[in-house]
């Protein structure tokens, strides 16, 4: 299944993958970086619900996530 | 043995800045300065270098900034109120430390002004012209051949220390035909590679930026320190002058430019009146020769006279150089006027023989 | 198998420089930022592409991608291009400028680079408002839209009307591509990269004068969240500047 990794310390918590996700598995986890922003992630037990479609990652504008296949 | 030609003065600028290596003007029309883009966009494309004309004087100068950014030689040409348009492109050049050659062939002003000859723009050529702490080296030719010389001079400069140069004509020179020799000028110079340039990486290990922004204040007074070092190198090795009859006049003449030119002629008609006056022609406005006055304080009787085409500008700097040791004092014409010998040494004569 | 030996399917392009930005949460900027540089890296030219930096939100864009850059004065780019690629006919040069930047005080520098058909890209970033100096009014400014310098919503008596910028320079015999595209969502981010790569490789191909005017968020100075920005984007903007195609040479080309 495909894999999401977020880069936490770039996260803004802006939501933007969060509303372009179609499968909707990306939320906002519940650690501070270090800017004081909520980064954005997929709870582990969702990602297998990720279709590789990365709108996340096109969505971003902080260059936080890579998408593995 | 290069041979003389006769030639408009705007057209040898723009024959000096193509042997110079000038590799792209970008202009604009104004008068008295319009021939200069007309020989260039003549002989440009002739010999493959870049010929533009801008919408704008400020256009110009931010192509110039683009052009020189990326290390070619660039050349622009103006006159007084299209030298103010320009004033944001030149603090930006001289802010990100460009080197590129700007004309400017003076007008009478303020405003719209006139198109006939002036000297009204030494304010703002040489106390900076544009916001913030910087200057130029500014070069004021009195003749056709000083103009084509000083020329080849202006873009090694800016090269030698990453600055706008600036060659403040006025209209007359522009407008004059002189025999000109364009000498084969051959620099002692070691001109350093353009290792900034931002000109395309193409394997560079980092990227280069072409800015004059610094927003840490830190990083900005650091910038202005090494901008201060840059000029107080200038001041201490581009400086130029030339001395006529100074070592024992009793008044000497102060001037630059077409103004120069007649107050030698002022000086022969005074001597047929057993009057004995000397000049200080300042060839670099910016760094003004302030050793020209230490050098001839002691020898002046009555002080300096400065001469200009205009309300008093440069006269300023003849009173910080002079510091209070001699009396100064100042004629001048304005307007498109060109003061004539005979009303010089009208003013020379009151001063020298009233005893003031 | 380590995650970091899989085969990837997006990642950071190496047409940016691998630094935090200073924009705003969820401020479009970083995106379009992104595809310039993913474009920059697809086509083979970071190595050749020289870009140049407005005055606005993305005055620091200098830091930001991996290319040569200029900052130039507020409105200049275009002529800053211009120099930089008459004196480099050989190196692919794009601007990269707001709305403040390039319809108000560089209009005719615009205009100017559009008439001579440079051979450049412009990237046109327009939220409507002028973000950098908080939220005043631009010349993309709706009627009616509320900013710091018309609180009472811009009053078209008072303040005429917004400009189409695209559909002013596709009037001009010397502009060869101009598209309007937005980054409202992810179809949208598509289009909008695959307009700056074709504006990209018409400037490979010595064509110009091009643009991408790109309709984007400023989610602080609307005073709306990401979700709210993107809608509003949608409903008011969109109407008023309408998406698609506004000149395209190369179909003539074609025929």
């Amino acid at each position: 299944m495909p894999k999401v990794v977020f880069r936490e310390d770039r996260c803004k918590s802006c939501g933007q993958c969060v509303i372009a996700c179609p499968v909707n598995i990306i939320g906002f986890t519940d650690r501070l970086n270090e800017k004081g922003y909520r980064p954005a992630g997929i709870p582990a037990e969702l990602m297998e619900k990720c279709i590789g479609c990365t709108s996340c990652g096109r969505m971003c504008p902080d260059l936080v996530i890579t998408v593995y296949k | 043995m290069s041979e003389k030609v006769l030639m408009k003065g705007n057209e040898a600028i723009g024959e000096a800045a193509i042997r110079a290596n000038c590799k792209c003007f970008f202009g604009y029309p104004i008068t008295p300065q319009t021939e200069v883009a007309a020989y260039m966009a003549k002989k440009m494309p002739t010999i493959g270098r870049v010929f533009l004309q801008a919408e704008s004087e400020i256009a110009a100068i931010n192509m110039i900034y683009g052009a020189a950014g990326t290390g070619v030689r660039c050349m622009t040409s103006s006159s007084s109120p299209g030298i103010s348009l320009k004033a944001e492109g030149i603090s930006y050049i001289a802010g990100a430390e460009l080197p590129c050659v700007i004309i400017n062939i003076v007008r009478g002003g303020p405003g719209l002004g006139g198109i006939q000859p002036a000297q009204s723009d030494y304010f703002q050529a040489t106390k900076g012209g544009a916001h913030g702490d910087f200057h130029m080296p500014v070069y004021a030719p009195s003749s056709v051949q000083e103009m084509v010389d000083y020329i080849q001079e202006a873009f090694d400069v800016a090269d030698a220390y990453r600055t706008p140069v600036m060659i403040m004509g006025d209209g007359m020179l522009g407008q004059m035909m002189e025999p000109v020799e364009f000498k084969e000028l051959k620099s002692e110079r070691v001109l350093p590679e353009k290792t900034w340039a931002a000109n395309g990486r193409m394997g560079r290990e980092h990227h280069n930026v072409i800015n004059s922004l610094f927003l840490k204040t830190e990083a900005l007074e650091e910038h202005n320190n090494h901008l201060g070092r840059k000029y107080d190198a200038i001041k201490k090795n581009e400086v130029k002058y030339e001395l006529m009859n100074t070592e024992d006049a009793e008044l000497i003449l102060v001037a630059y430019g077409t103004t120069a030119r007649i107050c030698k002629n002022v000086i022969k008609l005074a001597k047929e009146k057993g009057v004995n006056l000397g000049l200080i022609r300042p060839i670099t406005l910016w760094p003004y020769p302030q050793e020209a006055f230490d050098l001839t304080i002691g020898n002046t009787k009555h002080g300096y006279l400065a001469v200009e085409m205009s309300m008093g500008q440069m006269v300023e700097d003849v009173r910080l150089s002079v510091e209070g040791r001699k009396p100064v004092h100042f004629y001048g014409r304005s307007g498109g006027m060109i003061p004539t010998p005979d009303e010089i040494l009208v003013k020379a004569m009151e001063i020298v023989g009233g005893n003031k | 198998m380590e995650v970091k030996d899989r085969p990837i399917l997006f990642k950071p392009t190496k047409g940016m420089l691998d630094v935090p930005t200073h924009y705003c949460p969820g401020c479009t900027h970083g995106v379009i930022h992104r595809l310039i540089g993913e474009v920059m890296e697809e086509l083979d030219i970071i190595d050749k592409t020289i870009g140049v930096a407005p005055v606005g939100c993305s005055v620091l864009a200098y830091d930001y991608f991996a290319c040569d850059m200029f900052e130039a004065a507020h409105g200049r780019a275009p002529a800053v291009a211009t120099g930089i690629k008459r004196a480099n006919p050989d190196k692919i040069v794009f601007t990269y400028q707001g709305d403040g930047d390039l319809a108000a005080i560089g209009t005719a520098e615009g205009v100017h680079a559009a008439a001579r058909g440079e051979q450049i890209v412009t990237i046109f970033v327009n939220n409507c408002i002028y973000g950098m100096t908080g939220g005043q009014m631009a010349p993309t400014t709706l009627p009616g839209q509320k900013t710091e310098t018309s609180p009472y919503g811009r009053d078209v008596a008072t303040a005429g009307y917004p400009i189409r910028f695209s559909e002013m320079l596709a009037q001009l015999d010397g502009s060869y591509y101009i598209e309007r595209v937005s980054v409202d969502k992810v179809a949208g981010v598509a289009k909008t990269k695959k307009a700056i790569k074709k504006a990209f490789q018409n400037a490979i191909d010595g064509k110009g004068f091009n643009m991408v005017e790109v309709l984007s968020i400023c989610p602080t100075n609307w005073g709306l969240n990401t979700e709210e920005s993107l809608n509003w984007l949608r409903e008011s903007m969109i109407p008023y500047y309408p998406l698609g195609v506004k000149k395209d040479l190369s179909k003539e080309e074609a025929k």
